[in-house]
């Protein structure tokens, strides 16, 4: 290989990117040897570690490079990588979530497990285990199929060449920055918003670079139509952004310094942080994960969406009821009342677009339900689907004021919550994963669909074992915390509270184990699958395609 | 802008406004007009390659 042939050719965001990657490298090396806060320095040692391999990447990148635009002109070459790259993340990040999720599970049965080191206390660890989940796992999850999603339902390839790696890789270096930072100690005591203002920084950078990436697909797409899921897609998108950036506005003590203070106090900081809270369960963990369902459901069943028409009452609704929930996790608090309850009344309205969108998911599979029979993964999805109607309806009904305040700051809020991010979020990405491995290695088929149904009935039992022992140590924990005695004092001290809890969270320990378990199972099904291998299995489902000479049966309308 | 404005301005524009987007919204989707596009669109996972 000539290396001048190829100089010649060099695109010319290769150089800017190039540039912006030394004077990121020039800005890690400046913060790790001048700032006077250690883990700064420790974070500055990490961004310069990362510039420079984005350097190297990028000089790899130009050597190998694959061919953007398909030979047969018919065709569109789709870009695949980044996708793949994507999978094996939310594979790995699963993985260490639940793993985190376990250990913090164990240590609320088992106080010792704490160690008595500042880094492995419940305190620092639980913001590892959420957004290890949350944002490693589902934000690879969702990045990995919107990529994929929108070059398929537009025909179009995805826009940018480095871009979409620089979302890929920005985001883990996000997520190692963020996670990093919770076991030392560093984070702005927001729930599921902990990291401090430069890694929140990043994030925006990184996060607006994607959005550019996923509206540039949008724009070069073939099909005049956008697909109801890539709608799903953008709102959630466009919201995380905003929600991210109010949410963080603050100032810090000195640009060489973690510590930073928040924008706003009091009443309107918690106002401001649950509008954000609630709203990173509406866009990032319901409406991302709904454009999931919009494509990988009707594509599994090989049947077109049950109504389409519903599918867009429901985007529509969804999206202008969802970012006005916020305040039902502040009743009985200071803020206005007027606001809890408007807060608890779009709760309840919530009820009508997401059974609306349950029972469309659900319905596409009219005249393929004996699928569920023969294909675990399609069986997944569908679960998955009733999953999120049943922690839709449990979600406004616990918004409703004299339902919360015997709920709230119990273990029935973590049931719900694990209801909703087990069996609804975990459940459609894990269908999602299973589908994608074979396309996108090339493979026949996958390693073992046997192992899937494993997968799935280990999980299922797991995720049981969890939300049960959740409701009953829940709704125990609130009545003790609301009973008198004859004379009007309270009939439990909090020690007692907390000892009553003890057999629920060894059992709801139980069930992460098992979810954790499935899930290495799945890992393990996926790598054999990407190596190539095929176990060998009777009456196994090679693709989703028809086989030849049996057309998809269109709708009777 | 003090409080009672904000309420009142929620409690009487919100509703009109969130009405109105909602009929809207009823009306596209609904329209026959876009009833073929729409069966197109319901497809359009299953027509890639």
């Amino acid at each position: 290989m000539n290396p001048s042939q190829h100089a010649a050719k060099v695109h010319p965001t290769t150089y800017v990117v190039g540039v912006a990657l030394a004077a990121g490298s020039l800005l890690g090396l400046l913060l790790m040897a001048k700032s006077a806060d250690p883990y700064m320095a420790f974070h500055g040692l990490l961004f310069l570690l990362a510039c420079v391999t984005g350097v190297f990447l990028l000089i790899h990148k130009h050597y190998n490079a694959v061919p953007t635009v398909a030979a047969d002109p018919s065709k569109i070459e789709y870009n695949e990588g980044v996708v793949k790259a994507g999978v094996i993340a939310s594979a790995f990040w699963g993985v260490v979530g639940f793993l985190v999720g376990l250990i913090i599970a164990l240590q609320l049965a088992f106080p010792e497990l704490n160690l008595d080191l500042p880094w492995t206390t419940f305190g620092r660890l639980r913001p590892v285990h959420t957004s290890a989940v949350i944002f490693a796992f589902g934000g690879n999850v969702l990045i990995a199929t919107s990529f994929f999603v929108v070059q398929r339902t537009c025909r179009a390839r995805l826009a940018g060449e480095v871009a979409p790696w620089f979302v890929f890789w920005g985001y883990q270096l996000f997520i190692v920055i963020a996670a990093s930072g919770y076991v030392l100690g560093v984070t702005q005591s927001k729930e599921y918003a902990e990291p401090e203002w430069y890694a929140d920084l990043w994030l925006t950078f990184v996060w607006v670079v994607y959005l550019l990436v996923f509206l540039g697909t949008l724009w070069k797409r073939k099909e005049p139509h956008i697909y109801v899921a890539n709608w799903f897609y953008l709102a959630f998108i466009v919201t995380i952004a905003l929600l991210h950036i109010v949410n963080n506005l603050s100032l810090p003590v000195s640009l060489a310094e973690t510590k930073s203070y928040a924008l706003f106090s009091g009443v309107q900081d918690a106002l401001t942080q649950w509008w954000y809270g609630h709203n990173a369960v509406g866009f990032f963990l319901t409406a991302g994960f709904l454009g999931i369902m919009y494509y990988f459901v009707p594509k599994r069943a090989e049947r077109p969406v049950y109504s389409y028409r519903l599918s867009i009452i429901h985007f529509w609704s969804l999206i202008f009821l969802y970012i006005w929930a916020g305040p039902h996790h502040l009743h009985y608090t200071a803020l206005p009342d007027w606001a809890q309850t408007l807060g608890m009344t779009f709760s309840i309205m919530l009820w009508m677009p997401s059974w609306g969108g349950m029972i469309n998911g659900l319905m596409t599979l009219s005249g393929a339900w004996d699928k569920l029979r023969t294909d675990p993964v399609l069986r997944m999805l569908v679960v998955s689907v009733a999953f999120y109607g049943m922690s839709t309806f449990e979600g406004p009904l616990m918004s409703i004021k004299a339902v919360n305040s015997l709920s709230h700051y119990t273990d029935w809020t973590i049931g719900h919550v694990h209801s909703g991010a087990l069996g609804w979020v975990a459940y459609v990405s894990f269908g999602a994963m299973y589908h994608l491995m074979p396309i996108l290695w090339k493979r026949e088929r996958l390693y073992s669909m046997q192992l899937v149904s494993v997968h799935f009935w280990i999980s299922t039992i797991g995720i049981v074992l969890y939300i049960t022992a959740m409701w009953v140590s829940g709704i125990l924990q609130g009545l003790m915390w609301r009973a008198y005695d004859s004379l009007g004092f309270l009939e439990y001290s909090f020690v007692e509270t907390v000892e009553a809890m003890h057999p629920f969270y060894v059992i709801r320990a139980g069930g992460g184990a098992l979810f954790l378990i499935g899930a290495l199972v799945m890992v393990y099904n996926l790598w054999r699958t990407a190596r190539g291998d095929l176990r060998d299995e009777k009456d196994q489902i090679t693709t989703t395609r028809p086989a030849a000479g049996q057309p998809v049966a269109a709708p009777a309308e | 802008m003090n409080y009672h404005e904000v309420l009142y301005a929620s409690e009487t524009y919100g509703l009109i406004y969130l009405m109105v987007l909602f009929a809207i919204v009823l009306v596209y989707a609904l329209w026959p007009r876009n009833k073929k596009k729409f069966d197109h669109a319901a497809r359009m996972p299953l027509e890639e390659d």
